[in-house]
């Protein structure tokens, strides 16, 4: 079944502050999608939104997957149904080691009983690290503790391949990453790129967007999406900011939650 | 207001049960002594505890056990402790009495002395009687001078001058009958340049009703000597445990201390290293799961008088339902001790809103020419870190349980007895109620 990943009316909040305003967004398999918009627009919020932060709290709207209602799972449900989110600060775990981490959310995918061997494990896990040019030594040391910035960037993408996902959300990945850092996680990306699979670039760059070429470009301002179109906008945002959106749309202010 | 211990043995009967053991006159004197103590010393003052409100009068009294005559008398959970890994030494007490007791020919032959605390005050008067006592003293609180009045059974084990035991030593203590006064002693002493490591098991079986356990160790690590002793304690909710552990450290000497505190019952227990000699080292190691409404109060202390003296000493504890947990570190460095380091980390998480932690990192410095640190946290589970596992599709339970064993890994982790760091592991799923 080819995947469809549908946003509608999509309202959040964070502490009794409305963050995102109604956001309708389709995307379908094989498609990536970036969404791009200056900071403190909602971005980041919709990625968490999406795979159901504690903290943020859906007011209104629909978001289903392959015609699943998403907002009704619980979070490990999200990810089992095919969701992944790259978080842009991944939580740091003392005392459980990547690889401890990595087996115990492959094996939540395969059941009981059906656990994957040690052997297949640690293959599968060391040829997806040697692609994403990650020292081997990583599987062993405690989750995201003392990564930097481009380590963690990396592990999630690492944990994206072993995943397998059907919809994948980028938060700002390209964020703290060096030229180099930025080309491998692109080729991760890029490696991944399948029929079955959506992935929805959040970024307020446009250089991640060199790398990976998306076919829909959409801007956030204010807690909505103002504007879609093609890679071509991309281009534009890049050469010429994004003053050129906000006087086309009458905004002052871009962010969210200002014009009180 | 002075709380008053009411005394479960009166001097008469103490005399004769002494007496009726073939006990040698010194112990026969120290006992009666020691009653004489109890009946007037002040309980412990336990930091922030109030211990005249937990059950400390269930001490029942002084019954001898049947000699073992076969491992499978055992209760199940005794006897799995014995299995395998004891061909160093292993010696059996239940309840009052030692039951078993056997040391390997070839660490016999090189002088070591493994068997009950009874026989050796016996047998070598002349090693047991200069320390019995010595590290923690019986008229310190009514506690230790209780202790001191009854102990019975025990370990007394004595690694001669150079001599190397690779093998650990191992003690079950069994308690199935809360009748029966259960108050062990174990003794170590470790001569000049020695190494010995020692493990002991506190396990009770179908107790029926409230009982007491008051303990005491003691420690003598001689110059150069390296002691590591590793306990852990699961007695069931109707025990309370009241344990003392202490170590005296000549020059260059080491204790490393391994504690399990997994008992289900009310449990004070207070470790303490006192680095008398200079480049002396203490590491203490403690992991600790509460449950039920436990209470719980755990002392580490470390006392610097040597000079380069070092100790570390680390407490990890996870609180769930109503445990309430009182984690004091005490970290000592007396005048004169230059050049010491002493460390301490005490950290506590919570898994529900009922449960309670408070930890105490104290620091008394009377040197200047000394480094020092501590930290401390209490906290819940994060839940960020929770979201963070869920969302790779990890269900919250199995986040949960990554989280708390992430928790105790790193002293897990750091426990060189690969057979105890699996027992601890197992001990602690149970007691989190997986």
């Amino acid at each position: 079944m080819s995947t469809k990943f549908v946003i509608e009316g999509l309202k959040a909040e964070i502490e009794g502050k409305e963050i995102l305003k109604g956001i309708n967004l389709e995307m379908n398999g094989g498609e990536i999608h970036a969404i791009m918009g200056p900071n403190g627009t909602g971005k980041s919020t919709l990625a968490s939104a999406l795979m159901g932060h504690p903290k943020y709290e859906v007011t209104g709207g629909s978001v289903t997957l392959n015609g699943e209602d998403v907002l009704d799972m619980e979070v490990d449900e999200r990810a089992l149904a095919g969701l992944f989110l790259a978080m842009q600060y991944p939580s740091e775990i003392a005392g459980v080691t990547n690889s401890d981490f990595l087996r115990s959310a492959i094996n939540a995918r395969r059941g009981e009983g059906n656990e994957i061997s040690l052997i297949k494990f640690i293959r599968q896990m060391e040829g997806k690290m040697k692609e994403l040019e990650m020292n081997p030594e990583f599987a062993h040391r405690y989750l995201n503790e003392g990564f930097s910035g481009g380590e963690k960037k990396r592990n999630e993408i690492l944990q994206m391949m072993l995943l397998d996902p059907k919809i994948v959300v980028l938060d700002e990945i390209d964020s703290g990453l060096d030229i180099d850092a930025l080309r491998i996680v692109a080729n991760g990306v890029n490696a991944m790129r399948a029929e079955d699979r959506g992935f929805l670039i959040i970024t307020h760059y446009q250089r991640l967007l060199n790398y990976i070429t998306p076919d829909f470009v959409h801007v956030m301002m204010q807690g909505r999406i103002v504007k879609s179109g093609g890679p071509e906008l991309a281009q534009r945002l890049e050469a010429e900011g994004y003053d050129w959106i906000k006087e086309e749309l009458g905004i002052t202010d871009e962010t969210v939650g200002q014009e009180a | 207001m002075t709380t008053q211990t009411i005394l479960p043995v009166n001097a008469e009967t103490l005399k004769s049960v002494s007496e009726g053991r073939q006990e040698p006159a010194w112990v026969t004197e120290s006992r009666l002594a020691s009653l004489e103590l109890a009946g007037r010393l002040e309980l412990p003052k336990l930091e922030k505890q109030r211990i005249d409100r937990w059950n400390i009068q269930s001490f029942g009294e002084y019954k001898k056990s049947q000699e073992l005559s076969s491992f499978e008398d055992l209760p199940e959970r005794a006897a799995q402790l014995v299995e395998g890994s004891r061909e160093g030494g292993l010696l059996i007490q239940r309840n009052s009495s030692t039951v078993y007791s056997k040391i390997s020919e070839e660490l016999a032959a090189q002088g070591v002395i493994f068997t009950d605390l009874e026989t050796a005050a016996k047998e070598y008067e002349d090693l047991v009687k200069p320390y019995l006592h010595q590290a923690i003293k019986a008229d310190e609180n009514a506690l230790s001078a209780l202790h001191a009045a009854t102990w019975n059974g025990g370990v007394f084990l004595y690694v001669p001058k150079n001599v190397e035991v690779e093998l650990p030593l191992q003690a079950v203590m069994l308690t199935d009958d809360a009748g029966a006064l259960f108050a062990p002693h174990v003794l170590i002493v470790a001569e000049a340049n020695s190494r010995v490591t020692y493990v002991d098991n506190y396990v009770s079986n179908d107790l029926g009703d409230a009982l007491t356990h008051n303990g005491a160790v003691e420690v003598f690590v001689k110059n150069g000597a390296k002691v590591r002793f590793a306990s852990v304690h699961q007695l069931s909710a109707q025990a309370t445990d009241i344990t003392f552990r202490r170590a005296v450290v000549e020059n260059d000497g080491s204790i490393e201390w391994i504690v399990g505190e997994m008992n289900d019952g009310d449990t004070a227990s207070d470790t303490m290293s006192i680095l008398n000699g200079s480049g002396s080292v203490s590491d203490a190691k403690i992991i600790a799961v509460g449950s039920g409404s436990q209470k719980i109060n755990y002392t580490t202390q470390a006392r610097h008088f040597g000079k380069n003296s070092a100790s570390q000493m680390i407490t990890r504890a996870v609180m769930r339902e109503e445990a309430q947990a009182i984690i004091n570190g005490v970290t000592k460095i007396e005048k004169g001790a230059s050049k010491s380091d002493g460390q301490q980390t005490e950290r506590v998480l919570m898994l529900s809103p009922k449960a309670r932690g408070d930890a105490n990192p104290i620091l008394l410095i009377d040197e200047d020419d000394v480094t020092a640190g501590h930290a401390a946290s209490v906290g819940q589970v994060n839940a960020e870190q929770i979201y963070y596992l869920m969302s790779r599709g990890i269900s919250k339970t199995t986040a949960e349980s990554l989280i708390i064993y992430g928790f105790l890994a790193p002293v897990i982790s750091e426990i060189p007895l690969e057979g105890l760091r699996d027992q601890l592991q197992s001990l602690v799923e149970r007691k989190l109620g997986q």
